[in-house]
């Protein structure tokens, strides 16, 4: 009964709990595990810090909060100075490279590193990150399927932006399959 | 997915708690909504408006609580199962006219998601502050319904099961939800309509010249005329006789309040859900609602792994308390642990209930954030001993 805690982390504006909901929703809804998000966010709604956080079984929920993450996905710098130490060494942390320098903080989890944003921007719209980081995600974890991953951002995102979504989500993935290669982690 | 005919939203969705209490709702035969915005229970209305003008119901964003109540009295009386969502300081201003509709046998379901407080306190954080306001927060002696949902699901088909007692007693029926599970997301699957089951409110078999609204059947409750059925209705807040008229006199309001309360106390059994977890060979028992029922699960775990035989009370219904059940577990059982959100109301209530027969160990805290399992798991091995 493998149980998989996942903090999304970001600030106000980068779809970080949208991108926590399209996770969760991979995991109930297409890959029939048990999925719990719950989220927390200051009272300003751009800007300022928040989390979405996932546990993720194979069995029942009951406890619906994080003991201690083992998959961290930073997209702020603030998130990773807040959350990097609380993921021990066999836990995975993965940052925007772009946004994140992950040597201002001691770690013990190794980390990947995918330039989210940067790629989003060549995409043609940052606003896309943390689709890209999702496909990230799917292909350097296996803590949701990728086809579970991709059914649930292309049933999400808006008609007119599904081109859009499903090149930034393929871009993530194809990039953490080049990382599994030379690092051989997942 | 299928939107169909009675607007039940048949499908498997990844959903959050506020949303899946709209929906339960709605699957209810919810058709009016009278509200006023209030973080955590904000999203409630939010998915009414969208979802009651597609199954031609009535969305109203009212100047305020108060307003808000009696609009949702005031649908009932016209017809139509009514509902409205709040939180703390709103809940406040709601008292007096969930009175109103304890007095004048209205149906409807007012939905209170928890926040801190006391006063605006903490919007954004859960809490459990408001169970003993739910039971007497409005003036008067009266018996009162309040159920408590523990996950996105659960409040789904509570809101249902709200809708359902409160048709069936004639009563406001208070849902006592909290921010963690408001703003919780789960899976969340929704039964074809034929599955769905719904109650309506007793209508009057009489003629009209023989009707007397608050004439009561072998329950304790009186069929219902609605404002356009063709029968005569008076509804006022003041002490009525059983055609509904003003009867201020010490019979009447004998007869009137005992009435009120007999009809919820009298049927208790029929009201009271309870989700029980390991208590056959329990000696000692954790008594926790909402969500802090969930978080209770953990340390119930923990201590069971290290060989203490606990199990879990789940108070699906706060309101009508359980004492029954409290008794026969009470020559059971060495003690009861009472972790929730505040700093000590439902535990009043075990003590209340089992005496000196077993021990009472309180777990209060104000709320903020939830329980750390350790602290439930370590007023359990204290209870063990």
């Amino acid at each position: 009964m493998a149980r998989n805690e996942v903090c999304i982390s970001g600030f106000g504006g980068q779809g970080i709990i949208l991108a926590g909901h399209i996770m969760g929703e991979a995991a109930s809804k297409f890959d029939k595990k048990s999925a719990v998000l719950t989220k927390s966010y200051g009272p300003e709604s751009r800007g300022g810090a928040c989390a979405a956080r996932l546990v993720i079984s194979d069995s029942d929920v009951h406890y619906p909060y994080l003991t201690q993450p083992n998959l961290l996905v930073a997209m702020s710098q603030e998130a990773y100075d807040k959350y990097a130490s609380k993921v021990p060494a066999d836990g995975l942390i993965i940052i925007d490279e772009t946004l994140v320098d992950p040597e201002a903080v001691p770690h013990r989890a190794p980390v990947l590193r995918m330039p989210a944003t940067k790629v989003a921007e060549e995409l043609g719209n940052r606003i896309v990150a943390n689709v890209v980081m999702l496909g990230f995600v799917a292909g350097a974890t296996d803590v949701v399927s990728a086809e579970a991953m991709r059914k649930a951002v292309l049933e999400t995102v808006p008609k007119k932006a599904l081109e859009l979504n499903r090149k930034a989500f393929d871009t993530g993935l194809e990039y953490a399959k080049k990382v599994v290669e030379i690092t051989g982690s997942r | 997915m299928s939107n169909n005919g009675k607007g039940v939203l048949t499908g498997e969705f990844f959903m959050e708690g506020d949303v899946a209490c709209a929906e339960g709702a709605i699957a209810a035969g919810c058709r009016f909504f009278a509200g006023y915005p209030i973080t955590p229970a904000t999203e409630i209305a939010e998915r009414m408006a969208r979802r009651l003008p597609q199954v031609g119901g009535v969305f109203i964003q009212m100047e305020d609580e108060m307003a808000s109540m009696a609009a949702v009295l005031g649908a009932s009386w016209g017809g139509a199962k009514s509902m409205t969502a709040t939180s703390g300081p709103g809940f406040s201003l709601m008292m007096e006219n969930l009175g109103l509709g304890i007095m004048t046998e209205t149906p409807c379901v007012l939905v209170n998601v928890q926040r801190g407080g006391p006063s605006t306190g903490l919007p954004t954080a859960v809490g459990q502050g408001d169970v003993m306001q739910a039971r007497w927060g409005s003036h008067g002696h009266y018996e009162i319904i309040a159920l408590s949902p523990s996950s996105p699901q659960e409040f789904f088909d509570l809101t249902i099961t709200a809708f359902n007692l409160s048709e069936t007693y004639r009563v406001p029926v208070v849902i006592l939800a909290d921010e963690a599970v408001g703003h919780m997301t789960e899976r969340v699957v929704i039964p074809p309509p034929e599955q769905v089951h719904t109650v309506d409110r007793r209508k009057p078999t009489v003629p009209p010249d023989e009707y007397l609204p608050y004439k009561a059947e072998g329950d304790g409750v009186p069929p219902m005329a609605v404002a356009g059925d063709g029968y005569h209705i008076h509804v006022t807040g003041l002490t009525h006789d059983e055609r509904g008229y003003p009867a201020m006199n010490a019979e009447a309001q004998d007869r009137l309040i005992r009435r009120l309360v007999a009809k919820i106390r009298d049927n208790a059994d029929d009201i009271i859900i309870l989700t029980e977890r390991d208590l056959d060979d329990a000696e000692v028992v954790v008594i926790a609602y909402g969500i802090t029922a969930r978080v209770s699960m953990l340390p119930i775990e923990m201590a069971r792994r290290e060989g203490i035989r606990v199990g879990l009370l789940k108070l699906v219904t706060v309101w009508p308390f359980p004492e029954k059940r409290l008794i026969e577990l009470a020559g059971q059982v060495k003690a009861f642990v009472v972790p929730e959100l505040n700093m000590g109301q439902i535990a009043l209530e075990v003590q209340r209930v089992v005496g000196s027969r077993a021990r009472t160990i309180p777990v209060p805290h104000p709320g903020g954030t939830v329980h750390d399992p350790k602290v439930i798991l370590e007023a359990i091995r204290s209870a063990a001993q």
